[in-house]
């Protein structure tokens, strides 16, 4: 048949380029599913992460963070004279989105280990890709129990929710000395609502309440029925442990419905667009963290320049992160003599006590470093260091 | 009691809104039976279009009411640009497709918006620079009045007096009204019903832009997706107020906006969404012609 629509004719012309190159890709494609090797002079790693979508921020950060420890890698001669490329793909903030990169990454760019990606919810679509062709995996930032459970090949360079709604638990008791707090949790998200559950546990534990437990799903710009609820309990403190896009947003409308108590949150918060948008409301506000750039040790404060000088900002705690997590897996691919993913994937599990920006970091039996937390409050649109709070 | 009270007013203050995304809807569908999916974006568009404004002319700096509403006129005015564009451009060419062709058409137009806008604006939230702070408070008490609150619910009851006084009073209007019976008929009675369909969409359009100020002042985080979701609530307002009536646009998004709030203040916060498109389901099933629709024969 002869297509008399133009659009056909360009969807062919788009087929044929795009099927091109896959063709070839995989005449030579070798075994990925028992571990791909690197050939030629260059060692592939993929990343994937949220560049566009309303959590572009954290993206951005983690990609500016990887970029830096690539540079310095590969100025400081790569790994057994091997430069080391990172393909970078966006997935919106999707989690759809993100299980298409891994399988581009995996199938078509033969990358042989993979960073990503901040949010839990997508990196809990991500992690099972990467372990059926077990190719190694490390998420910066993901902190929910769940990612590295899917498998041994997926890690993480990050405290996780038990801690850090510990953390807060602990802060809110001990630091405030509130008694009574109120919860606004979004439960489209698995980080948030896996921080809510552990932040209720802990602080009934230590001997107070909880007085409401309020629930919002991202995207809601409207919080003033729940934080209407949650005024009637007259709590000592709100735990919101939900991303920056929100909480900016609540704050304003908490402080229009006349209420004072501070509000409590995790590492989600961590972006300059929390006091952009929240301006003065938030102040006075207090969030878990990975690190302060008010820390004095010589590799933050290396870091913070360096990332300075080829960002121009400072870095948040996501780029930190990012850069943590490339250092971790650099450290691992230098320890592995043939560069195959199984040698890969041991030697990351085998990192002890790896000096990293945010800490010193050791890979436990699940694959999760054991860390501390800082705690940061909010002043006039900076993020001022509270306090260091470590496991037990 | 103050809590219920409370409840009362940010219902009211959410449901002035969705009807003033709500009015443009209803507009359009009441000329062209059309219902235009690009609406939430124009009022998307408005928003930005009104950030770009405040940055350039420094109008964040200076907050006052002057500053407000010359923000509120270039967001309306380039709404109805936009407007009138969509409709020359996209809608006009398909006046005599069938009328699933339009709709398509639609969809495509309003994720067209969406993402060039992602790509224009870029996907990151964007402040809305307060341009008018408001100097009273007029709190009583614990209950709390955000005199924006206020003006938004003046301005969508206004809106809709005016939109009113248009159709039913004047000469535009009645053009309006008779091109919204017979296309054919009515330019054959010298009614140039290209223009009037255009002054439509136009005023619609300026009605989303104005919204999309308003939104920003309120609730000061906007995105490119922002319209995605008030746009279908409005929908839904319309439709339960009776789709094509002005009136019941309003009625409907006031209804809306406080079954929303009593329902997440005091029952189930996660069923806010499921509560708009439940509605939606029970109305088309019931009252297909809404709560003040009037019920006409029509061949689909």
């Amino acid at each position: 048949m002869i297509s008399r629509h133009p659009f056909s004719v360009v969807l062919v012309a788009l087929s044929v380029v795009l099927l091109a190159p896959a063709c070839k890709k995989s005449q030579t494609a070798d075994s990925a599913a028992s571990g791909a090797t690197v050939s030629g002079n260059v060692i592939k790693i993929g990343e994937v992460g949220s560049m566009t979508g309303s959590e572009a921020t954290f993206g951005i950060s983690t990609h500016n963070g990887i970029m830096l420890a690539v540079k310095q890698l590969n100025a400081a001669g790569g790994i057994a004279g091997k430069k080391v490329e990172v393909v970078s793909l966006d997935d919106q903030g999707k989690p759809e989105e993100a299980a298409v990169a891994m399988n581009k990454l995996i199938n078509q760019d033969k990358v042989i280990a993979i960073l990503g990606e901040v949010a839990s919810s997508r990196s809990l679509a991500m992690a099972p890709i990467a372990q059926t062709h077990k190719i190694p995996m490390i998420s910066p930032s993901s902190t929910n129990p769940k990612v590295t459970e899917q498998g041994d090949y997926i890690f993480r360079v990050c405290f996780i929710d038990p801690f850090q709604g510990t953390v807060m638990a602990k802060f809110a008791w001990e630091s405030l000395k509130a008694k009574k707090v109120a919860i606004l949790r979004d439960v489209k998200n698995d980080y948030s609502v896996g921080l809510a559950d552990y932040f209720a546990e802990t602080f009934k534990k230590l001997g107070g309440e909880i007085v409401i437990d309020q629930s919002y799903s991202a995207g809601d710009m409207d919080f003033k029925s729940q934080l209407t609820a949650i005024r009637s309990k007259n709590p000592e403190a709100i735990f919101v442990p939900g991303y920056y896009t929100e909480v900016g947003l609540i704050s304003i409308q908490a402080k229009g419905l006349g209420l004072t108590a501070p509000l409590l949150g995790g590492d989600g918060w961590d972006s300059p667009k929390l006091t952009e948008i929240g301006g003065d409301s938030i102040n006075g506000s207090y969030f878990a963290n990975h690190y302060s750039t008010e820390d004095n040790s010589p590799e933050v404060q290396k870091f913070i320049k360096e990332y300075k000088e080829m960002f121009g900002v400072v870095p948040d705690g996501l780029a930190a992160m990012g850069y943590d997590a490339a250092l971790v897996l650099f450290d691992a691919m230098k320890r592995s003599p043939q560069l195959t993913t199984p040698q890969i994937r041991d030697a990351i599990a085998a990192t002890q006590k790896f000096k990293a920006v945010t800490g010193l970091i050791s890979m436990d039996a699940k694959r999760n470093p054991v860390k501390s937390a800082v705690v940061l409050k909010i002043e006039k649109k900076s993020f001022k260091y509270q306090t260091t709070i470590n496991p037990t | 009691m103050t809590e219920l009270i409370q409840h009362l007013i940010n219902g009211l203050s959410l449901g002035s809104i969705y009807a003033l995304i709500a009015l443009g809807y209803t507009m359009v569908f009441g000329i062209l039976q059309l219902i235009n999916f690009a609406h939430g974006d124009v009022y998307m568009l408005g928003a930005f279009i009104g950030m770009y404004f405040a940055r350039v002319t420094g109008a964040a700096e200076n907050p006052s009411v002057f500053n407000l509403l010359a923000t509120l006129l270039v967001a309306m005015v380039g709404c109805a640009l936009a407007g009138f564009l969509i409709e020359r451009f996209a809608y006009r060419p398909l006046r005599r497709a069938p009328r699933i062709n339009v709709l398509i058409t639609a969809v495509g137009v309003s994720l067209f918006l969406e993402f060039a806008g992602q790509l224009g604006f870029g996907s990151d939230p964007k402040f809305f620079p307060q341009v008018y702070q408001p100097t009273v408070d007029w709190s009583m008490g614990d209950i709390k009045i955000n005199p924006l609150q206020v003006i938004v619910f003046a301005i969508s009851i206004v809106l809709m007096a005016g939109l009113q006084f248009l159709i039913f009073k004047t000469r535009t209007g009645r053009a309006m009204r008779a091109a919204s019976f017979n296309h054919d008929l009515a330019s054959l009675m010298g009614i140039p019903t290209d223009r009037v369909i255009s002054l439509t969409f136009m005023a619609g359009s300026a009605l989303a832009g104005a919204a999309g100020v308003l939104v920003g002042m309120i609730y000061p985080k906007i995105e490119p997706l922002m319209g995605v979701m008030p746009g279908l609530k409005a929908f839904v307002s319309a439709v339960l107020g009776g789709i094509g009536n002005i009136t019941g646009a309003v009625v409907g998004a006031i209804t809306l906006g406080l079954a929303e709030e009593f329902l997440v203040g005091y029952w189930a916060p996660t069923f806010r969404d499921a509560l708009a498109f439940g509605l939606l389901i029970l109305i088309l099933l019931f009252k297909p012609t809404g709560l003040f629709g009037v019920h006409k024969s029509e061949k689909v």
